[in-house]
């Protein structure tokens, strides 16, 4: 067999060669399609490649979200069961029995409001901060710009909430809560929180490239981080003074923006500015630190 | 051919490689924070100053187009690192490379394939990451799916695949790749002798295609078959260039050719550490002679001697041996001398000879790579390629050696080993 497999290549081999020998040297570009070198040491990520890869990011936040579901028995029932059983945990323990005021919405539906862009973004962040180290095997074996990782963790969350948020609009008409136009604002604080989960995220990710330990931080850090932003509480909980320094979380101004947007209630624009601030800052901190640090993932994963 | 422009253009191309990177050695925070703060000039991200090794150096070639080149070389020569830097996956370090057609790579077949999701849905995701659009997988799907022999397994799971399958289905999809430079590591090495019939075959039709394909392999005989033209690699340099016969036929003797000593004393140039340094490597015959080649019932002794500058390091001295086809026979290191168990070799000049006993090794040319750890280290602190070589060969007369004689063109080691045969009396098998 073996024999048979060299006869046969050395016979293709030598066809090959001829017909290239007979190829007229056409179609080849003047300047290089690429040219590989080391990269400057402050450059960000080039937007253009990620959008000229903009089917494979399709494909992987595909693939992230069949192999979630394919594999349990409730499938995307999960995906209502977690903000709806954790909304129920509170509205027992804080909203009956401690009697957390939720500024005239029921207190199930205040912290439903809130679980949402929550859920959606401490899912996002700890899938997309564990993306890079989990998907080593792709990183190792070919290229494509490696943001499209993150950015696919963050991408397949999104699904979630949508499901999601049908509930939402199921609870609100169970407890006769309209909307109101501030609901055209709704987006806004969606794309807000899509965009933090992605900063956070991918500084995270590449930073659990080197140190693993990031992996083991984040689900302590998003604990607390879930407490220190008014999901189960409102933020007129807290003493006045206190409020500016406490709206400095860039969850405060989107969590309470959601709200606000769902329930007709005035927005805190100072707050909603700081958040935005922030992502942007956020953003941009991860698109060069990130790309810095891509030229080693490979060498390091 | 001649005047044709190429379409690879390397110069001067260089990889560095911090020693230890790439074996899972990423530090805990802890580690980098500790270290920042009692050197906080060096800053984060250098990790530490760790030993660096040029995976790659001063590497230039052009390749033009239609042209099928073989990329051969012993381990750790720079193949595989060729071709990672020219698919993008790692950044050179130095130098540069410009491609003027698109690149598809292959290092591996079956690349993202899913083990959760179908048939289907991974000739989807493998054809997207191997960077093909939708629309070129949707045409090529029924195509591909034909060429894996697949099709009624199409809707399951590709965990339930039998590796045979599993590799037709990947590499399938890998086939129709369409780049117009394509990068091979390796991927020959797997399959039946049927399937790879099938695999050489679709790629003698890629190059007849006019695309240019440049192929790593450990498999002199289909490089010499398949590649017009090969590129011998040898630590990380380019060491020839030319028709790709002539190329595998002088790799085979030079992979021989070897020097049985290896000495730098405590020069400059002598690998080594802060904590460590190779003085010296030698080959010695019985009676403590240097010699290149032994007859195959012989012991070699490999002697190493070195230096140890850092009080207290509990260490160990190891090598690596390599045949002349560039298998590892054997790994071995001084933990079983019960001496030097536990017990650290103050600062000095140290000598450890290891003994590879006669009608063991089968002939043939043999090099060695080695190494200086320190016990409590994952890898080695100095590690030196193919410091030095030898040769075992079996010649004399056969009245003196018995029936042991003569080349046994298969298996890495030879050994002469007890055997009894016994005829048994009854018709009980097991009495």
């Amino acid at each position: 067999m073996g024999m048979i497999t060299e006869n046969n290549a050395g016979t293709l081999a030598s066809t090959a060669i001829e017909t290239a020998a007979q190829r007229a040297p056409h179609s080849l570009p003047d300047e290089p399609l690429f040219t590989i070198q080391p990269s400057k040491s402050w450059a960000a990520i080039n937007l253009r490649i990620v959008w000229a890869y903009r089917e494979l990011l399709y494909f992987l936040t595909w693939r992230d979200v069949k192999v979630r579901y394919k594999q349990t028995a409730l499938g995307v029932a999960w995906v209502v069961m977690q903000p709806l059983l954790t909304t129920l945990v509170f509205a027992v323990f804080l909203g009956r029995v401690v009697q957390v005021p939720s500024e005239g919405v029921p207190y199930p539906l205040f912290v439903f409001a809130a679980m949402l862009p929550w859920i959606f973004f401490s899912g996002a962040v700890t899938s997309s901060s564990n993306s890079l180290v989990g998907n080593a095997h792709l990183i190792t074996k070919i290229y494509f710009p490696r943001v499209l990782i993150p950015l696919s963790a963050v991408a397949a969350r999104t699904l979630d909430f949508a499901v999601s948020f049908i509930v939402l609009i199921a609870l609100m008409a169970y407890y006769g809560v309209a909307p109101t136009w501030g609901l055209l604002l709704l987006p806004l604080f969606v794309a807000l929180v899509a965009l933090l989960a992605l900063g956070v995220g991918m500084a995270a990710s590449a930073l659990n490239v080197s140190y693993r330990d990031v992996g083991v931080i984040m689900p302590l850090l998003l604990q607390l981080w879930m407490f220190a932003s008014p999901v189960v509480y409102p933020v007129s909980l807290l003493p006045v003074g206190w409020r500016r320094l406490y709206s400095l979380n860039p969850l405060v101004g989107i969590i309470e923006g959601f709200r606000s947007s769902l329930f007709g209630r005035a927005f805190d624009w100072t707050a909603i500015a700081i958040s935005a601030a922030f992502t942007a800052a956020l953003l941009i901190y991860a698109a060069f630190s990130f790309r810095r640090m891509e030229a080693r993932f490979a060498d390091i994963v | 051919m001649g005047q044709m422009r190429p379409i690879i253009r390397v110069e001067g191309l260089g990889k560095r490689y911090q020693l230890g990177e790439g074996r899972k050695a990423y530090g805990t925070l802890r580690e980098a924070l500790a270290g920042a703060l009692s050197a906080p000039l060096r800053g984060l991200r250098r990790g530490g100053e760790g030993e660096t090794v040029w995976a790659l150096r001063d590497f230039s070639f052009e390749v033009r187009p239609g042209e099928i080149v073989g990329v051969i070389g012993r381990n750790g020569a720079g193949k595989s690192t060729l071709l990672k830097v020219l698919s993008r996956i790692t950044e050179p370090t130095e130098g540069r490379a410009q491609l003027y057609g698109r690149v598809g790579s292959l290092l591996e077949v079956g690349t993202g394939f899913h083990p959760e999701l179908s048939g289907r849905e991974n000739i989807y995701l493998n054809g997207s990451i191997l960077g093909m659009k939708r629309a070129e997988i949707e045409s090529k799907f029924d195509e591909i799916v034909a060429f894996s022999e697949i099709e009624r397994f199409l809707e399951t799971p590709v965990k339930r695949y039998s590796s045979g399958m599993y590799m037709r289905l990947a590499f399938a999809v890998a086939a129709h790749l369409e780049p117009e430079v394509l990068l091979v590591d390796e991927v020959l090495a797997v399959g039946d002798a049927a399937f790879q019939k099938k695999c050489l075959g679709k790629m003698g039709d890629v190059a007849r295609e006019g695309r240019t394909v440049l192929f790593v392999s450990h498999n002199l005989s289909s490089i010499a078959a398949l590649c017009g033209r090969a590129l011998y690699l040898k630590s990380g340099r380019l060491a020839e260039d030319g028709p790709a016969t002539k190329v595998v036929e002088s790799y085979m003797t030079k992979a021989t050719g070897g020097a049985p000593t290896a000495v730098w004393g405590d020069s400059e140039e002598a690998p080594g550490t802060s904590a460590m340094r190779l003085l010296g490597v030698r080959v010695l015959d019985a009676r403590g002679q240097v010699s290149g080649s032994f007859g195959m019932d012989e012991p070699v002794r490999i002697e190493v001697t070195y230096r140890v500058l850092q009080p207290g390091l509990e260490m160990n001295v190891g090598y690596h041996l390599y045949n002349g086809k560039g298998v590892l026979v054997f790994v071995s290191v001084d933990f079983h001398d019960a001496e030097w168990r536990d017990v650290p070799r103050e600062p000095g000049l140290y000598r450890t000879v290891c003994e590879i006993p006669g009608k063991f090794l089968n002939v043939g040319g043999y090099t060695l790579d080695v190494a200086l750890s320190r016990a409590a280290g994952q890898s080695a602190e100095v590690f030196f390629k193919e410091a030095v070589a030898f040769e075992l060969s079996d010649e004399g007369p056969s009245e003196v050696r018995g029936r042991f004689t003569g080349e046994w063109q298969i298996g890495a080691l030879r050994p002469e080993l007890p055997w009894r045969t016994t005829r048994l009396a009854g018709e009980g098998q097991w009495d």
